[in-house]
């Protein structure tokens, strides 16, 4: 059985937190740089070569290109014949939260509890943590930063079954135009279908990390995402709310299977600063 | 074109911005957020005074990356100005402030605010945090420094770039831009 040093993981985290702030996914630009072509409103056209300016800055500069530097989502999939040692792994992660965004100079936005003092922890931890088993003898490491103006977009619907696709359809679009010009468009939207509550609020979120418009292995839930693309897209919300043709990048939807009373429909908001990134660690014979 | 405005406002110049105008601010402007505005009011509440005078002047709603040795500030894009929608009027109409920067659209109680009071909404482009911390030139927070970024800073700015979206006669730019390109 290999093993790994949860210092590793720390390491890691503490690199990618700065990486992953000032250096925007190349799919995600190249989306930005797509739609300038598209967007027929001139404010429209001027916000995304805007944004696509401020992801090459940020990148040059090695400065974090959105000052929501987000909770910063971690995933850690570890390898079932992979033996973590050295310490408490959630720690770990932590720790290396706590560095990196020190070494960035990135914001620290997480409060230590949500209702009362709402005190700012002054070091971005907590991440919020998921932690899989899966085959194999490695540690893959994902880290997602997601900002709160996007976020406190989502919506989750507990949909009866019979609704079918339109119930869908309607559900998300909506969600998207009550959104407006509030999560920072233009938009990636996550849509999780299928399994328990919280179950399609977590896949909706995974969904956001595909390759920006890659499709769905069923065509069925592929043709879908291109039917709800073009309804958010005739919103007319544009990029950041000011009127146009480009209110989404791509729509991703991800899919479980459910109870027979159930369908739930989770919708996650990314911003047009859809950062996260991906490592694998592998591990030492022991 | 852009219009060259300066904060704060001079009250000509401040009457004559539309809906769709694009300006470079430059000037002092000062941050506030979520804690801070909710902060304000409480001290409006016990009639109090503020700890900043905002008669004539401009609020960006922006928490700040750390600033790198060297740089007046960090990252500094807006927020969500929506979430002060439940402040702003009384800011509006109990000290005089006329001017709020920040990204996305405004409820009908805030429009109405602005309408009465001769004020301007204007938006920043959101995630471009990096370029628009080019047009700070000086930055020092002036109170609530135990909020760390929602603490209320004093911005020197320099051609800060922003579209005027919501005007004092009924100018939306929301409400138009999305209509021009709704799709039914």
């Amino acid at each position: 059985m290999k093993t790994l040093d949860v210092q590793q993981i720390t390491d890691a985290i503490r690199r990618m937190a700065v990486e992953v702030n000032t250096d925007l996914p190349q799919d995600v630009e190249d989306a930005l740089v797509a739609s300038c072509a598209r967007e027929e409103s001139p404010f429209g056209k001027y916000c995304l070569e805007q944004i696509v300016a401020n992801a090459e800055l940020a990148r040059t500069e090695h400065q974090a290109m959105c000052q929501d530097t987000g909770t910063l989502v971690v995933y850690l999939n570890v390898g079932q014949d992979l033996h973590l040692v050295g310490g408490d792994v959630t720690d770990a992660i932590n720790e290396g939260v706590r560095l990196g965004y020190d070494d960035g100079y990135l914001r620290r936005s997480i409060v230590e509890e949500p209702v009362f003092e709402r005190k700012n922890t002054g070091d971005n931890t907590p991440a919020v943590i998921h932690i899989n088993i899966v085959p194999g003898d490695a540690c893959e490491l994902i880290v997602m930063p997601k900002g709160g103006g996007a976020e406190n977009m989502g919506a989750l619907g507990m949909l009866k079954p019979t609704v079918g696709k339109d119930g869908v359809v309607d559900f998300v679009v909506n969600a998207v135009s009550n959104a407006g010009g509030n999560p920072c468009p233009p938009i990636i939207v996550g849509v999780g279908i299928g399994g328990t509550m919280e179950k399609a609020t977590e896949i909706a979120k995974e969904a956001l990390m595909r390759p920006v418009g890659s499709h769905h292995a069923d065509p069925r839930y592929a043709a879908l995402e291109d039917e709800i693309l073009e309804r958010v897209n005739k919103l007319g919300i544009g990029p950041q709310g000011l009127g146009g043709r480009v209110t989404a990048l791509a729509v991703h939807i991800n899919t479980y299977p459910c109870h027979i009373a159930s369908l739930p429909v989770a919708v996650n908001i990314n911003c047009h600063a859809a950062r996260h990134l991906r490592t694998v660690l592998e591990g030492e014979e022991a | 074109m852009e219009k060259h405005i300066t904060v704060p406002f001079e009250s000509q110049a401040l009457a004559a911005l539309r809906a769709g105008d694009t300006v470079l601010l430059s000037g002092v402007i000062y941050t506030s957020r979520d804690k801070a505005h909710k902060r304000m009011i409480e001290t409006l509440d016990r009639g109090e005074t503020l700890p900043v005078d905002f008669a004539n002047q401009l609020i960006y709603y922006a928490g700040p990356t750390p600033a790198k040795p060297g740089q007046p500030i960090g990252s500094i894009g807006p927020t969500t100005s929506s979430r002060m929608d439940a402040f702003a009027p009384r800011l509006l109409d109990e000290v005089g402030l006329k001017g709020m920067l920040g990204k996305g659209p405004r409820s009908q109680a805030v429009i109405d605010a602005i309408c009465r009071n001769g004020a301007v909404y204007m938006v920043a482009i959101g995630g471009t945090g990096a370029a628009i911390s080019k047009a700070v030139k000086k930055a020092e927070v002036i109170a609530y420094d135990d909020l760390g970024t929602e603490a209320i800073r004093r911005l020197e700015i320099e051609n800060l770039a922003a579209i005027v979206a919501i005007d004092a006669h009924g100018g939306n730019l929301f409400v138009t831009g999305r209509a021009e390109y709704e799709e039914k």
